[in-house]
């Protein structure tokens, strides 16, 4: 039985982390292919029941990376997300799903690097943190 | 600067004694219309709007039952106004409700005078009728509970009342007092500007603070508190997975009959009853071929864990959800312990000050720091 490789959902920004993701990839930075990516044209669109879905169907992390506050496309998408993302975790915190699986950060168009960075970071995490505890419910999950 | 005015009554008085200060109220011209608790023609207690001093002998606002929230009613009538004076009468838990769908604009508070009735807690709908048949009134409800006991003979007041810290109403104009108001007498505090002049219009003399109302007030939310406290903590012991969650949550049919009875369910248009959840067959089989069986309805945890995202941080815990599922299910809890860490989170109270903003009504450029842990 091969090692666990934990499943992340990716909700990236089309302006930056998206292009930063690019950046890495004609950078050739090799990145773990855990990171399942979902280009979002701004993370204020990532509504809190996407995230939900991907915990509930088993994702073992769900990263939403942005532009840094400031240098959202369109002013303050970032801003509002930052919000639902600290109302979502402290939801999700009291049924097992806390900050250690879910995260917001914020990766700059040129910062290519850091997102092969964050995605090493959680990948690894992840591996040793573990299944997520939905993955058991199989069925109870809806 | 409260103004206090004294109602004394004879025992089964109370009611005649509030509802000639109601008359006085509209014949006076204080207000043109009263939204206040009356016994109905055939059975039961219900808001009512009272245009007409005639029927105010059926008013019956200290009634330990609230069928609906009366914040849901104080939208219906003030969303698009009126344009009428209008007095509303409700529980402590309604009118947080009402300051919450304020902020949203659900509910207009111009031209509303606002009448907090101290409240010691409500009984089930069909455990009221009982009351009532067994020959329970406001009055012999209100000696017994203000000396600790509100149980009847085989029900008491509901969970979320036990664990309510707020007996008595704030952001009102005015307040009937009966907690710490002695025995035969229940106060009329007029708490704002507005309130003092409605009520020297309607006639009633003001005179005495109740000596020992804000302690007597004091000692029974300290009381709560300290159930609300233990009620938390056994919860949190028991619910502290999805798993347990989902049991708990095993009865639900997705009705939504919660969502039609919580106050500060805001959203005109849920999002389960648009095309989003209108699933497609092709859709349901390969959601039943992933794991083999799909059980039917579906979305019930999904449907849970939205509602929180959506409306936890307003939660004024009135418990309407729990009177409202058909299937016993005991909401009120998980979506109180869940409220009071999402409130706690932005430093928020919902129903606490109409100055507040909500939560997820407004952000800074610079804060929550600790949400992403980076600095530039």
């Amino acid at each position: 039985m091969s090692e666990f490789e934990p499943q992340i959902v990716a909700f990236f920004c089309n302006w930056c982390t998206f292009t930063a993701a690019d950046l890495a990839g004609t950078s050739r930075l090799a990145y773990p292919p855990n990171l399942k990516i979902i280009r979002v044209m701004c993370t204020g669109m990532v509504d809190p029941k996407y995230v939900i879905k991907a915990f509930l169907n088993g994702a073992d992390g769900v990263l939403i990376g942005g532009c840094w506050p400031g240098d959202c496309h369109y002013i303050n998408g970032n801003l509002k997300a930052r919000r639902r993302v600290a109302n979502l975790t402290e939801i999700l915190k009291q049924y097992g799903i806390d900050e250690q699986r879910f995260w917001l950060r914020w990766i700059a168009a040129s910062e290519g690097t850091m997102l092969k960075e964050v995605a090493d970071e959680m990948t690894e995490k992840l591996r040793h943190l573990g299944p997520s505890p939905l993955r058991s419910l199989g069925q109870m999950a809806v | 600067m409260a103004t206090f005015a004294q109602m004394s009554f004879q025992k089964d008085g109370m009611n005649k004694e509030l509802g000639a200060f109601f008359k006085g109220m509209l014949e006076k011209g204080a207000v043109d219309a009263v939204l206040v608790p009356m016994a109905q023609p055939k059975k039961g207690i219900r808001l009512s709007l009272l245009t007409s001093p005639e029927y105010t002998g059926r008013v019956d606002p200290f009634a330990p039952i609230a069928a609906v929230s009366g914040a849901k009613i104080a939208s219906s009538l003030t969303a698009r106004p009126s344009g009428r004076r209008l007095a509303m009468v409700l529980r402590p838990c309604e009118i947080r409700a009402v300051v919450e769908l304020a902020k949203l604009k659900q509910v207009t508070l111009d031209d509303v005078l606002l009448m907090g009735v101290d409240c010691l807690g409500r009984y089930e709908n069909t455990d009221f009728a009982k009351f009532q048949e067994q020959g329970g009134t406001s009055e012999s409800f209100l000696t017994n509970a203000l000396a600790g006991k509100t149980a009847a003979s085989d029900f008491d007041i509901v969970g979320a009342c036990k664990i309510c810290e707020f007996p008595a109403a704030d952001n009102v104009d005015l307040r009937l007092a009966a907690i710490g108001a002695g025995s035969g007498t229940v106060f009329i505090e007029a708490v704002t500007s507005k309130g003092k002049q409605a009520l020297e219009k309607s006639g009633l003399q003001p005179g005495a603070a109740p000596a020992g109302r804000d302690e007597a007030v004091k000692k029974l939310t300290a009381a709560r508190t300290e159930a609300r406290d233990k009620k938390f903590s056994e919860l949190r012991k028991e619910v502290n997975s999805f798993e347990a969650l989902a049991s708990k949550l095993s009865a639900c049919i997705n009705c939504y009959n919660c969502r039609v009875a919580c106050p500060v369910c805001y959203c005109k248009e849920c999002v389960f009853v648009t095309d989003t959840f209108r699933h497609t067959g092709d859709q349901y089989m390969l959601w039943a071929d992933q794991s083999g069986a799909l059980k039917l309805p579906n979305d019930t945890l999904f449907y849970h864990l939205v509602r929180m995202t959506h409306m936890s941080l307003l939660c004024v815990g009135c418990g309407q959800c729990t009177s409202a599922c058909p299937n016993d299910i005991d909401l009120m809890p998980l979506f109180r312990t869940c409220a009071d860490k999402t409130q706690a989170r932005f430093s928020y109270q919902a129903g606490r000050s109409l100055e507040e903003e909500q939560p997820m009504a407004v952000f800074k450029s610079d804060e929550l720091m600790e949400v992403t842990g980076q600095v530039k």
